[in-house]
């Protein structure tokens, strides 16, 4: 724990009947910091953040936020911006009534005109100031989600809690206000937290990408750390593709396709082990001789994904630099080896 | 081209004949209300309709009628919406008994329904008033079955619950959710069952006949008793009222904030 930390979430546990939505979960996040939380459905992000909104009671733990115990306050004590899954725009409000809503309940420190400015600002700020008087119903599914973003900020938030946001919008209109969320998010320099189970979402925006598991924090890192460094098999597999081979683990290196690697920690130090190796740090070179044939290549402009049978029956994927692929093809025999890369190695079987 | 023009034809058959159904009994009590009073004569009179305000207890009548179903309005908005807004948010494990309940008062007759509440009303009339507007409370138990089902349709319209956590993380108390935010969002659903009890209350004869309090249809079917006529076209003006509050429910489109109040 950080004491110093502008969020601090301390042993939250929270447990409905026999599953474990919150256990143990303890988290820091810095002043102007996006945190995301990933994992897959279940594994207790959204009633963490929820938790953090104060709308879910916990059964265990303590939240700190800018100094302050608020662990038992009220959510509508707590100045937590929070945008939802689902559109929550009130309908029977205009985009401009929406974003003055909150500011509506703390009249008496906002007077109207001062009001009138901060939702013209923000509306601005997400890009809809044409859209002020418009109604809910006549917004499309994005616009709705920057008037609820406009609504949350307006309030000046403490922290900002981000529900899924984007998983109700297309994936055009989604990669969009994402960037969006992130430049806006730099700009305020509003601490907050961010959960999805997407993890393009969270490695493209997050300071930091917390992965999830069971209630637990598995490991919460930089996005290129968490990639490149996994600290558990599940981490590993969750985050990127990856390929698991067998081989032979001594020490801090594994012997692997007729090569040897070092191993990442955390990894297994002695016995047979499955390495999870990243599909770009295998290299295909065309050998006659080789130990394994292509079964299908795709392009994908940048990269190519190479589909591989090995001699022993097994497949692997492997990614490359398209300009490294030219010439490599369906039925090719190819020479299949590691690149010089650590590789998280779990126990096999 | 064809298609739309047998498509018309149908629809306008099927207008005309709805329209006659619900005319025809419209065109009858007008026809017997301009009746003339003695035999013999021919020519139509609108003697019975200028005799309507002459009746005795009937401007009273109507206006004892008027102010029950206020109460029972107010009743709706006050009580019966909060009570069901709290229970699909916060008790959804009430939700089945809660709806099991509105609905007894379809399941009882009228008839059974007095013969429980006439020790009550005895004791209210002794003890506190004789005033008919105490039938409200009554009444407001037997629109249940129709103001709740129009009330739950509508809260099962929208997310009320991603509503009311978004307007608590801005800092909304609960009576500010309830009546600020959900109420304004299910506003057509509000109006629409407050009609039908407004209706159903103007309308009600057994109980308050039985419980001897001298409400609107029980001032008719006394006038009934000793001129026809008169009673038809008192009746025929109730009923064109009844339409006339009918019309009054807004459409979807409207957006003006009717019920926007709060209170907190």
């Amino acid at each position: 724990m950080n004491p110093s930390a502008y969020v601090q979430l301390v042993d939250l546990a929270k447990y409905f009947g026999k599953v474990k939505a919150l256990d143990g979960l303890s988290l820091d996040i810095a002043e102007g910091e996006l945190v995301a939380l990933l994992g897959p459905s279940g594994c207790g992000k959204t009633t963490a953040l929820r938790a953090l909104a104060g709308l879910q009671e916990l059964d265990r733990g303590q939240m700190i936020v800018d100094g302050k115990d608020v662990t038992f306050q009220r959510a509508n004590n707590r100045g937590m911006g929070m945008v939802f899954q689902a559109y929550s725009l009130f309908p029977h409000m205009t985009a401009r009534e929406n974003v003055e809503y909150g500011l509506k309940l703390r009249a008496h420190k906002t007077a109207g005109e001062k009001r009138k400015a901060r939702s013209a600002e923000l509306l601005e700020l997400v890009g809809l100031s044409t859209h002020a008087n418009h109604y809910p119903h006549q917004l499309s599914g994005g616009q709705q989600q920057r008037i609820a973003l406009a609504r949350a900020l307006a309030i000046s938030p403490k922290v900002l809690l981000l529900d899924e946001p984007l998983s109700a919008l297309d994936a055009k209109v989604r990669t969009q206000l994402r960037e969006e969320i992130r430049r806006i998010q730099v700009e305020l320099g509003t601490t907050t937290l961010f959960v999805t189970h997407d993890q393009e979402e969270a490695l493209g925006i997050a300071d930091r990408v917390g992965v999830m598991r069971n209630g637990q924090l598995e490991q919460i890192a930089a996005p290129a750390q968490l990639y490149d460094r996994p600290k558990t098999a599940f981490v590993a597999e969750f985050v990127g593709l990856t390929n698991p081979i067998a081989g032979k683990v001594n020490g801090g290196s594994i012997e692997v396709l007729g090569g040897v690697v070092k191993t990442l920690p955390g990894s297994i130090t002695s016995g047979s082990g499955i390495a999870l190796v990243r599909p770009e740090s295998i290299d295909v070179v065309a050998s006659k001789s080789g130990n394994a044939t292509i079964i299908s290549a795709s392009f994908l402009g940048a990269t190519c994904r190479l589909n591989i049978s090995m001699r022993d029956g097994s497949h692997v994927t492997s990614q490359l630099p398209s300009p490294d692929a030219v010439g490599l093809d369906a039925g090719m025999s190819v020479k299949v080896s590691l690149l010089d890369i650590p590789v998280f190695v779990k126990a096999a079987g | 081209m064809k298609q739309t023009w047998k498509l018309k034809i149908w629809r306008g058959i099927i207008i005309a004949t709805v329209g006659l159904y619900l005319l025809v009994p419209l065109i009858a009590m007008l026809d017997f209300s301009t009746k003339p009073f003695v035999l013999g004569m021919n020519s139509r009179t609108l003697e019975s309709w200028k005799v309507i305000p002459a009746q005795p207890d009937l401007a009273l009548a109507i206006g004892r009628s008027l102010i029950t179903a206020l109460i029972v309005m107010l009743l709706i908005l006050f009580l019966i919406v909060p009570t069901a807004i709290w229970v699909h948010l916060k008790l959804p494990s009430l939700r089945r008994p809660f709806e099991l309940l509105c609905l007894l008062p379809l399941a009882i007759p009228a008839i059974v329904l007095v013969v429980g509440v006439s020790p009550l009303y005895r004791w209210i009339s002794i003890n506190l008033t004789e005033s008919p507007i105490t039938l409200s409370g009554v009444y407001s138990m037997l629109i249940l079955p129709y103001t709740y089902r129009s009330l739950s349709a509508a809260l099962d319209a929208v997310d009320i619950h991603t509503l009311a956590e978004a307007a608590t993380t801005l800092g909304a108390t609960v009576s500010r959710v309830i009546f600020g935010i959900i109420m304004p969002t299910i506003r057509t659903g509000i109006i629409n069952g407050s009609f039908i009890a407004i209706a159903l209350v103007l309308g009600e004869y057994t109980i308050s006949n039985i419980l001897n309090y001298k409400t609107f249809q029980v001032v008719i079917a006394q006038i009934g008793r000793s001129n026809g006529n008169v009673a038809v076209a008192v009746s025929l003006a109730s009923l064109l009222f009844v339409l006339f509050l009918l019309l009054l429910i807004p459409n979807k489109k409207r957006q003006g904030a009717i019920l926007d109040v709060d209170i907190a």
